[in-house]
């Protein structure tokens, strides 16, 4: 029997034309076998033009198991349709929403086929092009879930919110307080980012990247660095560079979290914890900035290495910088956590089971809190973690309070494992400035564990090494619809903390 | 009990002048509790001031109740705040049965409120409108119930003098009776007001508002008026507990006025300090906290009934 599927690493490339290109048919019952028998999860599920050009469209899926360790490649070609997985498997209902979108793909069988992000068709998009799947492109203005009857009423929240936050719309199907749906329309934030990548690497990869979502720069320059890094053999960080990027992303990990406690915090008006770590997130912001000059991290990481030269004195600055910062959010987090009345918001609302987590893909701390055993530092390391990484947390209630704790046990995961890095940071990296020239007609998947859960960032070159497609799968993509389903049967007043317990990214989902 | 009508006069004039700043004392305690510099004192006298300055915006789908609400609300506070007696003094506009006047103008406030909210078809308002509703319902159950128990401690109907009276206090359980119906008025106030953990004023989330959200379509004067009113709001229920507390006979009217105005801004201290240290409750939670309120007003009033033998002379 020959092979359905290509087995790589994380963070390395193959030539194309070595994943098997199967009949539609087969690649259906590869990946319903590999997603429903054997766990696997389904990292990115996206199309391109196939080549030559006119032959229709090529699906590629990347799926990933989380003990193996390594990735499993499929592809196939289809002409203008191909049959939904969605109904026997939720994992690829965001992906087969996107596909139709981005290439016209007619998807029969589709439960809830429309548009996820109102976007133009990508170039070379086949299929008919009298199809009525996507009608029009204004965001946002599409059908929804209905409810009717005396007792149900609708509350649509957004695109434009309270407070300085992005666009995105809720409808929630309300029958008195109590929430019977609520769907998630976003969009507004897309800028085509996926579409601009095409041709690259060039000048502005780096910068796009970095602000494909932009509290995840690190994460997301990360992805890309190593997507260069295998695709290039002449770009071979040093283990100092990789070991940098580490520290920066626990960095941002931190910044994120404690931001997000506090912003919990501010939603059932408990103010000590929220004004804390209000101030304590800008602490670790500026530790980065300490770093590379920008509070976000951008520009850190470029393919190759890093960026800045970070001195043994400068770590020696951050860590004491460090410890002081982490007694204060050792203070504010419990004081967060030990008062009662906060815990009863928090217990038992917005609760998403193991079962829903794992059909759903839900990935990072929303995927740990409800018990799923997910962390790709451990199951599919990279750069320095291969070496050591910070403690998984877990937690299986799936609750509100489960999420804020496994961000709790992250913090002072991440603050352990930096204050040994810090520690042992002997020597000044090497700052590296390079553009990359990758191999031609090659796959490359690069898994990273942003703070949001896993990144994936998927290459596929042409001819000429150049981007034929550069597929971004932020961890949000995976999310949004847990948060829906965390309101399912829930009170419509707890929303705001069931989203803060998720905060995922607008502009990283609507790239 | 020594009568100076002129401290009434000067306690009327305090509740209209002071009253947004008993909003500064209840913010600046919660600033400096979680460590913050916080805002001015004199802040929702300059946001007062930014808002009469501005030009009003209605929506065009009103039929009228959206613009005549805050007038409603402003003229039904204007009218309670005659009928407190400040500093002990008792109100020159008193009459017997003045308590269900003084709940009912409160009541009407609200109703006008409620009735601009629904006015504005919008879900947020309907929903804030729905729980008001809701939430005032059973606050007005316990409302009652501390002046049921008044008018039996006082042997009176008439607001003034339930609440300057002295009151038997040599007899232990009517002094314990009082300071139950003190608490009992002390979160009737919290919840009317919307103070935490009840509600939060502080909030921009329109899905957890319950006052808030019945006044997102106001701007400007109408907005003020509003603002205006809660402030009067939250200090006429502050007055009325400290009043409760503080015994008609214990000093000179002159000094009774500056006890009663340390005692109001002292209650917003308290107000403060509670929304420094406490999460808010989930909404499930309120109407068991508010029957509990209800039960012990009923108990305080048992209590009166049994320590004074029983039955108004």
């Amino acid at each position: 029997m020959t092979a359905t599927t290509l087995t790589i690493n994380n963070a390395t490339a193959v030539p194309m034309q070595e994943v098997p290109s199967l009949p539609v048919n087969d690649f259906r019952d590869t990946l319903l076998e590999l997603v429903q028998q054997q766990e696997h999860r389904v990292s990115a599920f996206f199309g391109l033009p196939a080549s030559p050009a006119g032959l229709g469209l090529e699906l590629v899926a990347v799926l990933n198991h989380p003990e193996d360790g390594n990735c499993k490649l499929a592809r196939t070609v289809v002409k203008d349709s191909f049959l939904s997985l969605t109904p026997e498997c939720p994992a690829f209902h965001w992906f087969e929403r996107e596909l139709a979108e981005q290439y016209y793909l007619e998807i029969p069988g589709h439960p809830w086929l429309k548009p996820i992000r109102f976007q133009p068709p990508l170039p070379g998009s086949g299929g008919s092009k009298t199809t009525t799947t996507i009608p029009n492109l204004t965001v946002g203005d599409t059908d929804y879930f209905t409810l009717e009857g005396e007792a149900c009423h609708e509350v649509a929240v957004g695109p434009v919110h309270a407070g300085v936050i992005e666009p995105g719309h809720f409808r929630f199907q309300c029958l008195g307080e109590d929430v019977y749906s609520l769907e998630i329309s976003l969009g507004y934030q897309h800028r085509g980012l996926e579409k601009m990548l095409l041709g690259g690497p060039d000048r502005r990869t780096l910068h796009l990247l970095a602000t494909a979502s932009g509290d995840s720069s690190i994460a997301s320059t990360t992805a890309y660095a190593q997507l260069c890094e295998s695709l290039d053999h002449t770009l071979q960080p040093e283990p100092e560079a990789l070991l940098l990027r580490g520290i920066a992303a626990e960095l941002e990990r931190l910044a994120n979290h404690v931001g997000d406690l506090g912003a919990l915090a501010g939603d059932v008006a408990f103010l000590s914890t929220a004004a804390f770590c209000g101030r304590l997130r800008g602490e670790f912001l500026n530790m980065t900035a300490e770093i590379c000059g920008n509070r976000f991290g951008r520009y850190l990481v470029c393919p190759g290495g890093v960026n800045m030269a970070f001195t043994p004195a400068q770590a020696r600055k951050v860590l004491t910088w460090l410890q002081r910062v982490m007694s204060d959010v050792d203070n504010a987090l419990e004081l967060l956590f030990e008062s009662a009345t906060v815990l009863d918001r928090f217990e038992g609302t917005g609760t998403v089971s193991t079962a829903a987590a794992r059909e759903l893909g839900l990935v990072g701390p929303a995927a740990r809190a409800c018990g799923v055993n997910l962390d790709l530092r451990h199951t599919h390391p990279y750069g320095c973690y291969t070496l050591s990484a910070p403690a998984q947390a877990a937690d299986s209630a799936g609750d509100v309070l489960a999420r804020a704790s496994v961000r709790r046990q992250e913090i002072a995961a991440s603050a352990a494992w930096l204050r040994e890095q810090l520690a042992g940071w002997q020597k000044e990296n090497r700052r590296h400035r390079s553009t990359p020239r990758l191999a031609p007609d090659m796959i490359a998947v690069s898994l990273v564990e942003a703070w949001r859960g896993e990144m994936c960032h998927v290459a596929i070159t042409d001819a000429d090494g150049t981007f034929r497609r550069y597929k971004i799968v932020d961890p949000s993509f995976h999310n949004w619809f847990g948060l829906a389903m965390s309101m399912r049967g829930e009170q419509i007043s707890h929303f705001p903390i069931c989203n803060k317990s998720f905060n995922l990214s607008y502009c990283g989902h609507d790239l | 009990m020594p009568q100076n009508p002129f401290f009434w006069w000067a306690g009327l004039l305090a509740a209209l002048l002071l009253a947004p700043l008993l909003l500064g004392v209840i913010n600046k305690t919660k600033a400096c509790f979680v460590g913050r510099q916080g805002p001015s004192l004199l802040q929702p006298y300059y946001n007062l001031h930014k808002l009469f300055r501005r030009g009003c915006i209605r929506t065009t789908v009103s039929c009228g109740p959206l613009a005549w609400a805050p007038g409603i609300e402003l003229s039904a506070l204007l009218l309670a705040v005659l009928f407190l007696p400040y500093a002990n003094q008792l109100s020159p506009f008193a009459f017997a049965g003045d308590a269900f006047f003084f709940a009912y103008l409160l009541g009407l406030g609200r109703f006008a409120l409620i009735i601009g909210a629904l006015d504005t078809g919008s879900s947020f308002e309907g929903m804030g409108a729905s729980r008001e509703v809701q939430f005032s319902a059973l606050t007005e159950g316990a409302l009652f119930a501390v002046i049921g128990f008044l008018a039996f401690a006082s042997r009176s109907l008439n607001l003034s003098e339930m609440l300057s009276c002295p009151l038997p206090s040599n007899i232990p359980t009517v002094i314990a009776a009082v300071i139950l119906a003190a608490g009992i008025a002390f979160i009737i106030m919290l919840v009317e007001n919307c103070r935490v953990p009840f509600d939060d004023p502080e909030t921009h989330l329109e899905l957890t508002m319950i006052h808030e959200a019945m006044i997102l379509d106001y701007s400007g004067p109408d907005l003020g008026f509003i603002l205006y009113s809660a402030a009067l709001k939250l200090w006429l229920m502050t007055a009325l507990v400290v009043l409760m507390l503080l015994p008609g006979d214990l000093a000179p009217p002159g000094v009774l006025f500056i006890l009663h105005l340390l005692g109001i801004f002292l209650g917003g201290v308290v107000i403060g300090a509670i929304e420094a240290v406490s999460a808010r409750f989930r909404f499930l939670k309120l109407p068991q906290f508010l029957l509990g309120a209800l039960c012990t007003a009923l108990i305080a009033l048992a209590l009166t009934v049994i320590g004074t033998g029983g039955g108004l002379q």
